[in-house]
């Protein structure tokens, strides 16, 4: 006496379950993607572990030395890569964003010239950062003669990251509805009123993620350094931007140039010092995307 | 965004809908904008000409037939050498490498977060992908260097030198991975819900959806993100310096030491070459022919973005 002896009709429409193939597609998917996380995880442990013995306040009170690894540090590179950051800021933020602005509420992209800025704006996010040290070098050290110093770099990094600023800041400016723009226009507030009331305001917490996000790829920034003469061993701070300079990430690159042992684990230390504040960085980036974010 | 709103005053009968008088502030932001995105105009040129004056005095001394001709490069040596083939076959192999471990790696991450992810699953995976696009490329240099390259030693059964092309190429691999992976996800997040609809109700697998469907559909964006990718190995610069080091020698082994057409320019660059000396030039040289084709690669990938784009928003 079968109580519940299901319907033929519906016995057919059971399925025979997922083949296995689409598991193992689903398992290979999903395992590539761990291996950048392993990737990620044994990168951090193998450099905090090498440069454990040497992560101490040695490392940041003292400038380099060549002769004597045991009490050399990182002090000028961390001292010219807060120098280079804050003019960074200061020179890149603002142009990007007032960039960004015009090609968002001013450009009609018919026009051949507004098209060629943005074609113009995807090519340089691209170019090589060596070959924005050789603009660096051609133009800005010797042409415009401001020579191998804070300036020097500060200026050609500014450019090297204004792309990345211009189009995060897009981005978030066209997040904002055009309705917004629309009501305020309809109550009488002129074009940039309507930008500088209504749109800037509510695409801060988009322009600041993508603003600390883009500092941080300068910070990290080595190569159009090496063109900059300043690859040499510093053992003073700047004192102002016309002065000769180094930044962290060139230090690490010296010290892993440097064929003693000793000066790998600094180097390991000093990476350390610099992973933590782009982790740092990240992570608030991620925190005000996630707290500030409207969803209109 | 149109420019220029009319601004009715005040109601009357002879009050026309123009403008009362113009805005001369207005228009002075407008030009202040269009000033700052004319920065970005001014970097292109500003790099064409640093590269362009040093590089026709360079092929004023050395012969176009010397430089694509010979494979014996050595500008800093003397007698100098100027055959460009070996900076040149360096960075197409280890483009190579990097893009053998990158393209499979990156697809299945983007085709995994965009069609299976859920989004507890995607909230860790994407910041794990941003926090690799985030790290500096001298610390993939450092730990391809001192981590890899020992690690490569031990377990291949051939020789590797300390500064070899394979392990400098498998970390620019890892490198360019988030950049295949998040264009690539773009692109397939793109493609219109219906076509995946359709499929499911032909009777298609997950799988079958994903890989004969969802993926031609974003083709284009695909291309656009592996082209950038390779790009941007081609330009890398640290990863090769630390970890392949500097010797220019023609050969394909990638055990060896071998320097790319950026680790030239690094190297010669941070050299002190006199101003004006043919080792100067040089380093301008490479850098047109780096920048030459970086530049068709970036602008070929920003034209398969357009036309995906065009297609499916």
């Amino acid at each position: 006496m079968a109580l519940l002896s299901t319907p033929r009709s519906q016995v057919d429409l059971v399925g025979k379950g997922r083949p296995i193939r689409e598991h193992l597609f689903r398992i290979a998917l999903l395992s590539s993607l761990a291996v950048a996380l392993i990737f990620l995880g044994l990168l951090l442990a193998y450099t905090l572990t090498e440069g454990w013995p040497r992560l101490d306040s040695r490392l940041w009170e003292n400038f380099p030395s060549v002769r004597r690894p045991e009490t050399s540090g990182v002090l000028s590179g961390i001292a010219g890569t807060l120098w280079i950051i804050g003019l960074t800021a200061v020179m890149a933020l603002p142009t990007g964003v007032l960039a960004a602005i015009y090609l968002e509420e001013y450009a009609d992209n018919t026009k051949w010239y507004n098209r060629l800025i943005e074609l113009n704006i995807a090519n340089l996010a691209a170019v090589p950062s060596i070959v924005y040290g050789i603009l660096g070098l051609g133009i800005i050290a010797r042409w415009l003669d401001f020579g191998f110093t804070v300036m020097t770099g500060a200026v050609t990094i500014s450019l090297l990251v204004l792309p990345i600023v211009i189009i995060s800041a897009r981005e978030a400016i066209r997040a904002v509805p055009p309705s917004i723009r629309e009501g305020s226009l309809a109550l009488g507030a002129t074009q940039w009123q309507t930008i500088y009331r209504q749109v800037l305001p509510a695409s801060i917490p988009g322009i600041a993620t993508g603003s600390i996000l883009a500092l941080s790829r300068a910070i990290g920034e080595a190569a159009p350094f090496l063109m900059l003469g300043a690859a040499t061993l510093v053992r003073f701070n700047p004192d102002g931007v016309w002065s000769s300079f180094t930044v962290l990430p060139l230090q690490i690159y010296n010290l892993i140039s440097q064929s003693r042992e000793e000066f790998h684990i600094l180097a390991a230390a000093a990476i350390v010092v610099l992973l933590a504040i782009l982790l740092l960085m990240n992570s608030l980036a991620i925190w005000l995307r996630n707290r500030y974010q409207k969803r209109w | 965004m149109a420019a220029g709103h009319n601004r009715a005053t005040a109601p009357g009968p002879n009050r026309s809908l123009a403008r009362s008088r113009p805005r001369y502030g207005e228009a002075a932001i407008k030009v202040l904008l269009l000033a700052a995105a004319l920065v970005s105009i001014a970097t292109t040129l500003g790099i064409v000409a640093a590269l362009l004056e040093p590089t026709i005095e360079f092929f004023s001394e050395v012969s176009f037939g010397e430089f694509f001709g010979s494979t014996s490069w050595g500008p800093l040596f003397s007698p100098p050498a100027f055959g460009v083939w070996p900076i040149i076959v360096a960075t197409l192999e280890i483009t190579l490498i990097a893009v053998i471990v990158a393209i499979p790696l990156g697809l299945a991450a983007a085709i995994y977060l965009s069609e299976y992810a859920t989004t507890r699953v995607r909230k860790i995976f994407k910041p794990v992908l941003e926090v690799l696009a985030g790290i500096p490329t001298v610390v993939f240099g450092f730990f391809a260097f001192s981590f890899v390259t020992p690690l490569l030693q031990d377990i291949l059964p051939f020789t590797l030198d300390p500064r070899n092309a394979l392990s400098a190429g498998l970390l620019v691999g890892v490198m360019i991975i988030p950049i295949v992976a998040s264009l690539s996800e773009d692109a397939m997040s793109a493609v219109p819900r219906s076509l995946r609809e359709g499929s499911f109700a032909l009777g298609a697998s997950k799988m079958t959806t994903s890989v004969s469907v969802v993926l031609p559909a974003a083709f284009s964006g695909i291309v656009a993100a592996i082209i950038l990718a390779i790009s941007r190995a081609a330009g890398e610069t640290m990863i090769v310096a630390i970890a392949a080091g500097f010797k220019s020698i023609f050969t394909f082994n990638p055990g060896s030491e071998m320097a790319t057409m950026a680790a030239f320019i690094a190297s010669a660059g941070s050299g002190d070459a006199p101003v004006g000396s043919i080792a100067y030039k040089t380093i301008f040289a490479v850098g047109s022919l780096l920048f030459i084709m970086t530049f068709a690669m970036n602008w070929f990938s920003a034209r398969m973005v357009k036309k995906y784009r065009e297609v499916y928003e």
